[in-house]
């Protein structure tokens, strides 16, 4: 048993996105505004209850909020926020001390990872240790608005609405990396990758030990950038290609083949908008214009950094 | 052959521009489909594994109240004013600290940053900060440069230290499988061998960030020269 887990955050999540539909509902000149609170508060449920729910509704429910979203009756509210001005004259007023809250998270984060695991009082502990990490931020995340609450002498209302201003910022691409998460586990389940490594193997002369490898790390970043998830792409890839032909036909070193595959598929994550964590939640968060605009800033790196992995597995994977 | 039906929903949708979370879906059930589970099926293994993967959203979420408020009484602000103090920060030079920052504490097991803790509240200002000192006021597609590479660092910086670590996911997943299959691979060598491609992801990052640099001196010097026309 566990006094804070990843369900506690859960709830206080879907309670800020519940928060969000009421304040949408007495924005009373929104265009959008019945279908905009219907869309928040669909996913405040599926956040706050989603666990208890039979696994069924919660699939229904998630074809909701997608036809909301995709029908474009999801529509930011007006939040008011402070002008430059005011902003400018707090900054001065406040200085340095508007970066403690937010260094708080980071420290918060480490100190938890390390020590958070190890408290526990007889057969109840802290935390959850299954999940250490995200429990940590999400205990820093309270903290520095604890702090922050306390630096600025704000009221708790001004967090919410920030946070709902925010949030409504980042909009439907918040649910996008479980949604591709989802569909990496029903891939998987149809047995994608399989047809995938077959068509791979057919595809190419394998039977040249450079070609193998070669195939090895290509299969592995162009698989990631479909599935978006370099580690999905890991087994299915080393699987199929990897194991049978660069370690098993050309006695290739497997932790070499490995590492550097893993890393291949890491490139695959800088090209593709599958990867919506990486790649679309901060083109939303950052408020660009263009939606690829991340992509196309790492795609000069993405090409770099493959050709020097192929260089360095086809030098090294046979020698050592 | 039909199972790839549903990589090609994907393909077409994302080149036709719908709404990814639209597309998304209809991938899933298609390939829930043909691989002959029910409609009803699809939606219920759909929303499983949609539960199991909230805590994705999480550290995204949990952020956003903490940093809107700072930003409300002007983080960004005191950001960029505390980068004037520095007459060595350009917005490359601010984006490849940070790369290293993360690559160096990623790769020590330490995981801080993130696009809503780190890059929204603290790094896009800083450069973009140090970019203002340099060049006066910047035009729309400059700031949208500049803040389009600072995810990049947080990617990049995230990706290639990590596998350095020996206990983080990928390298516990690596293991994992190939004791599967029972061949033997120490977590040891597969950490080792990340470490060429984390020190070439920082050269590359160098060369990037360089590259950023000398195309908003350009982007500034022209904004100048429409400015002020030298026949004018």
């Amino acid at each position: 048993m566990s006094l804070i887990s990843l369900s506690s955050f859960y709830v206080l999540a879907g309670a800020l996105m519940l928060a969000t539909a009421l304040r949408v509902m007495s924005d009373k000149g929104h265009a959008r505004r019945w279908t905009t609170a219907l869309f928040w508060g669909l996913l405040g449920a599926s956040f706050a209850f989603g666990g208890s729910m039979p696994p069924a509704a919660v699939g229904y429910l998630v074809l909701g909020i997608t036809i909301l979203a995709a029908s474009g009756g999801v529509r930011a509210s007006h939040e008011r926020t402070t002008a430059r001005e005011e902003r400018l004259a707090s900054a001065q007023r406040l200085g340095e001390r508007l970066f403690w809250p937010a260094l708080l998270v980071p420290v918060t984060a480490v100190v938890g990872s390390l020590f958070f695991g190890r408290i526990r009082w007889h057969d109840v502990a802290l935390v959850d240790s299954a999940n250490l990490a995200v429990t940590s931020v999400c205990i820093g995340a309270v903290l520095a608005l604890a702090a922050g609450l306390r630096v600025t002498r704000a009221p708790a209302r001004a967090a919410v609405g920030e946070g709902s201003r925010l949030l409504q910022a980042v909009g439907w691409a918040l649910i996008l990396p479980q949604a591709l998460a989802a569909l990496g586990g029903l891939f998987a389940r149809a047995g994608v990758g399989a047809v995938v490594a077959g068509l791979v193997e057919r595809a190419l002369p394998t039977q040249y030990s450079s070609v193998a490898v070669a195939a090895y790390c290509l299969g592995m970043m162009l698989f990631t950038m479909c599935l978006g998830n370099a580690f999905a792409a890991f087994a299915v890839i080393t699987g199929g290609i990897g194991v049978p032909l660069v370690v098993h036909a050309h006695g290739g070193n497997p932790a070499i083949m490995a590492a550097i595959g893993m890393l291949s598929g890491y490139c695959g994550t800088l090209l593709t908008p599958m990867a919506a964590n990486f790649n679309l939640v901060p083109v939303m968060l950052l408020e660009l214009e263009d939606d690829n605009a991340v992509i196309k800033a790492q795609v000069p790196i993405a090409l770099a950094l493959f050709a020097f992995n192929l260089l360095l597995v086809e030098f090294c994977v046979y020698r050592f | 052959m039909i199972k790839l039906i549903g990589i090609i929903v994907i393909a077409a949708g994302f080149s036709l521009r719908l709404n990814a979370l639209l597309v998304v879906l209809l991938s899933g059930i298609v390939t829930g489909l043909v691989s002959g589970m029910s409609f009803n099926e699809t939606m219920e293994e759909f929303g499983r594994l949609y539960v199991t993967n909230r805590y994705m959203a999480l550290p995204i979420v949990m952020m956003l109240p903490v940093v809107g408020l700072l930003e409300r009484y002007g983080l960004r602000e005191r950001a960029e004013t505390l980068i004037r103090r520095s007459a060595a920060a350009t917005a490359g030079r601010v984006l490849l600290l940070y790369t290293g920052v993360r690559q160096a504490s990623i790769a020590l097991g330490v995981n801080i940053g993130g696009h809503a803790g780190a890059v929204r509240p603290l790094i896009a200002p800083l450069a973009e900060g140090a970019a203002r000192v340099r060049y006066g006021s910047l035009s729309k597609a400059m700031v949208e440069r500049i803040r389009a590479h600072a995810a990049a660092a947080e990617n990049v910086g995230n990706f290639f230290g990590e596998d350095v670590f020996i206990a983080v996911g990928s390298i516990l997943l690596m293991k994992g499988f190939f004791e599967g299959l029972k061949i033997e691979v120490s977590s040891w060598a597969m950490a080792l061998w990340g470490i060429p491609t984390a020190l070439g992801a920082f050269a590359v990052m160098a060369w990037r960030t360089h590259a950023l640099d000398r195309h908003l001196t350009r982007e500034a010097a022209r904004a100048t020269e429409d400015a002020n026309p030298k026949d004018a």
